[in-house]
């Protein structure tokens, strides 16, 4: 017999009013091993965490450490066992320091010169780069989760929970903080690791639980499951295959993009540089690219938050509108959808009906004469809420009560409900499960069939290659001339992204060797 | 001569300065902890109407200060159970305080008005406090020296300690300190009667030291104030400190020139200088930091319930 599993949990159940979110579930997880915990939105597994970190409290089953049965019953309790968390929104203090916020959340009180010094010989001894005095609003969003992760480390955990650590992260991050989980484990930590993404799950762990419904419905080693399996358990359906029409990007031009020269968002954007597109009805036009490329300049140029040097140098159907605002524009049939939901894309404290109503108001009757027609509202709301299965409580929830996958499928149906002549989307699936990802490209693709012209920005080429007709590449601010993707060979758009930043196009090419 | 008017002119400043440090050093530390109290001026009210019965009717001076502290507690707890605990608005429940504070310090306090006590005394021997040039440092009364030590202190403890470091974290981020484990609404409360003690003893300082004496509305708007100062201030102590000495210097420039009787000046005009000056300082300073984050609390105001 070999030493007891780290983690075992056996039949966990634990059920909120109207819903059960987890019904006998049982895992374990042995010392050293990366055990992924797989699921979609909804599927419990932040609730299962929880109740292993101490948060929430299991209405049955047992928690066995080390072989024996333990009762968790606070975090702190967890932090005694030697259970860290890193969560999926940081526990961050913006105005303090990076060393400061370290010793918020250390349990025992301790001396910030001493501690200054452990937390550098953990940051060398992972190779993890962090300024200790920085303070974390001048952090990227890596940096801030190294905090969290060296949090954790001071604590020498002996099982790492890590919840969607990579849904903010760059790919550069993703490896770096891949190589830092696998250092972890080698040293006999557990690490459990919370993710819809398939591909990181089949490059890091070695053992994973599938969630659905909040029940395990399988576990398997994710080295030898095939990720479309995966995929399918997940969603308890099998994968919808994306339908493509032959042959799309015959029809006219719809948008049209003429030179079109915009200086960065401060403080730190990048120039728009003589950018030149055609979008034509039927099709669609990705565009790729490492952010912080121009990506979000050319987003805000198309919506008209910023506006043209000319009216000239944004066609929308041959008529200039480049001087025209987001509300013209909107109205004249070109809708786009920012890569931040919260806050750009969505109004947080507003009701779903109401964050309907401020874009769809230009195309569809819902405010003849500025009274708004709230029985509309509430239809077209509803509509977008049953056709892109958002889940939520109905059109009077707040969008920040949604979570992040359930936010972009409504704005994505916000748009594509308007049937738009013209539509922009960055990062259409950002942060959005397996089975939610597939629907919204079907409806992108549905969009393009019907007519319309889509322009996809995004970071993930998988997605791209399968979503795009043609493609182009953004990079400081320039955008190369279109390639059709039919025929298109991965090592091709590599040349294409030729031009990248000295950094990106080492860790590309090395992602690509 | 010179000297004895300078030292006579710096023991006005200080006096009238002590209770806006006061008062405005507890608002600092509630404010820290992300809760806006706009109650100040009910609080000391409340202060000086207890501290000012207590003293006359046991004679004791120190009984007083201690009562007027407890009572600045009581409003304060008040205060930190409609807006913590029942998540009641923090600006409109302030407000009410503040009204709350007029009514109820002018009704205890009617049976009061007219009588007087004997003045808080300087805590140091005659030699010392009655020496013509070194009374200007150990002249004051012990409320003084106390309120200088509590700017230490509260500085060291924002700065330089553990709870210091969770009371910033709670007002800076309270999900966030909620969520690592901390009793976001039990320091909350802490911070709330911290700010009340001392805002009831700034209080009592008017009807104790300052006057001494009762009567309607003696505070005098001076609440108002000290949550001015703390915005100006930045959230620091020590310009807190600066801040409240620079109005109590003003003011006593504004009694000197009206004791001189400049008569080409309005009367009402000197009487907005302490105001207008001590802003306009204040502001020039903050002018010099960078923009946007002045030290604010991130979750100042905001109400908190754990879920």
């Amino acid at each position: 017999m070999t030493a007891p599993p780290r983690l075992a949990l056996a039949g966990i159940s634990k059920s909120f009013p109207g819903v059960k979110a987890n019904e006998d579930i049982s895992l374990s997880v042995r010392p050293g091993e990366i055990h992924a915990l797989l699921g979609e939105n909804g599927a419990g597994k932040s609730t299962l965490v929880k109740i292993i970190y101490g948060v929430q409290q299991a209405d049955a089953g047992a928690i066995a450490w080390d072989g024996e049965t333990v009762a968790i019953p606070s975090p702190r309790a967890a932090r005694r066992l030697g259970i860290g968390m890193v969560f999926q929104h940081f526990s961050l203090f913006d105005a303090m320091s990076v060393i400061e916020n370290i010793a918020l959340g250390l349990d025992e009180a301790v001396d910030l010169a001493e501690l200054k010094v452990r937390v550098a010989a953990i940051l060398q001894s992972y190779s993890l780069p962090l300024d200790p005095d920085r303070a974390v609003h001048t952090l990227s969003v890596g940096e801030r989760q190294r905090i969290e992760i060296v949090r954790c480390l001071l604590q020498k955990p002996k099982l790492l929970i890590m919840d969607e650590p990579t849904s903010v992260l760059t790919p550069q991050e993703v490896e770096r903080l891949f190589s830092t989980l696998r250092q972890i484990a080698s040293e006999g930590c557990a690490i459990l690791y919370i993710s819809h993404k398939l591909h990181e799950i089949k490059a890091l762990c070695e053992a994973a639980t599938i969630l659905r419904g909040g029940k395990v419905v399988a576990t398997c080693d994710p080295k030898i499951e095939s990720a479309k399996r995966m995929a399918e358990l997940m969603i308890g359906a099998e994968l919808r295959q994306i339908a493509r029409r032959p042959g799309g990007g015959a029809g006219a031009i719809r948008l049209q993009v003429e030179n079109l020269t915009l200086a960065g968002e401060p403080p730190f954007g990048t120039a728009l540089r003589a950018v030149s597109l055609a979008a034509r009805a039927g099709e669609i036009l990705g565009v790729a690219g490492v952010a912080g490329n121009g990506q979000s300049e050319l987003l805000t140029a198309l919506s008209g938050e910023r506006l043209a040097g000319s009216g000239a140098a944004i066609l929308l159907d041959g008529r200039p509108i480049g001087l025209e605002g987001a509300g013209a524009r909107r109205a004249l049939g070109l809708a786009c959808v920012p890569e931040e939901r919260n806050g750009h894309a969505a109004v947080p404290d507003f009701a779903l009906a109401d964050n309907a109503l401020l874009t769809a108001r230009h195309r569809l009757p819902l405010a003849p004469l500025g009274i708004i027609a709230r029985g509309e509202v509430e239809r077209f709301t509803q509509a977008v809420i049953r056709r892109f299965d958002v889940r939520t409580t109905g059109p009077g929830a707040l969008a920040r009560s949604l979570s992040g996958g359930n936010l972009q499928k409504f704005v994505m149906g916000r748009e594509i409900g308007q049937e738009p002549a013209v539509l922009v989307v960055s990062q259409p699936t950002w942060g959005v499960d397996a089975g939610a990802a597939a629907a919204i490209r079907q409806e992108l693709v549905d969009l393009a069939a019907k007519g319309s012209a889509v322009v996809v920005i995004s970071q993930d080429l998988d997605e791209l290659l399968e979503l795009a007709d043609r493609l182009c590449v953004i990079n400081e601010g320039g955008l190369s001339a279109p390639r059709d993707v039919a025929g298109l060979r991965i090592d091709e758009i590599g040349l294409m992204m030729g031009g990248m930043r000295g950094v990106d196009a080492q860790a590309g090419g090395a992602a690509h060797a | 001569m010179t000297s004895a008017i300078l030292v006579s002119i710096l023991m006005t400043l200080v006096a009238a300065s002590t209770p806006i440090l006061l008062a405005a050093l507890g608002e600092l530390v509630v404010e820290k902890s992300g809760v806006l109290n706009l109650g100040v001026e009910g609080m000391m009210l409340t202060g000086a109407v207890a501290g000012f019965a207590v003293a006359y009717s046991t004679g004791s001076t120190a009984l007083g200060l201690a009562a007027a502290g407890a009572a600045g507690v009581a409003v304060g707890m008040v205060f930190a159970i409609l807006t913590l605990s029942l998540n009641a608005n923090q600006v409109a429940t302030g407000l009410a305080l503040t009204i709350f504070g007029i009514g109820a310090s002018s009704l205890i306090g009617a049976g009061f008005v007219g009588r007087t006590i004997t003045r808080l005394g300087p805590v140091f021997p005659d030699a010392l406090s009655d020496h013509p040039v070194l009374r200007a440092v150990f002249g004051h009364d012990g409320v003084v020296y106390l309120s200088l030590a509590l700017v230490l202190a509260v500085g060291l403890f924002l700065r330089r300690t553990r709870a210091g470091l969770i009371l910033r974290g709670v007002g800076e981020n309270d999900a966030s300190a909620h969520a690592i484990g901390y009793r976001v609404i039990a320091i909350r409360y802490a911070a709330i009667a911290f700010g009340g003690a001392l805002a009831g003893l700034g209080g009592a300082y008017f009807s104790l030291a300052l006057t001494p004496m009762w009567a309607d509305g003696l505070t005098a708007g001076r609440g108002w104030i000290a949550l001015a100062l703390v915005v100006f201030a930045g959230w620091r102590p020590g310009r807190l400190l600066f801040g409240a000495y620079l109005f109590g210097a003003v003011m006593t420039a504004e009694l000197q020139l009206k004791a001189a009787g400049i008569a080409w000046l309005a009367p009402e005009l000197l009487a907005m200088a302490p105001y207008l000056a001590t802003i306009a300082v204040l502001t020039m300073m903050s002018l010099g930091r960078q923009a946007g984050r002045a030290g604010a609390p991130a979750c100042l105001g905001k109400p908190f319930s754990a879920s």
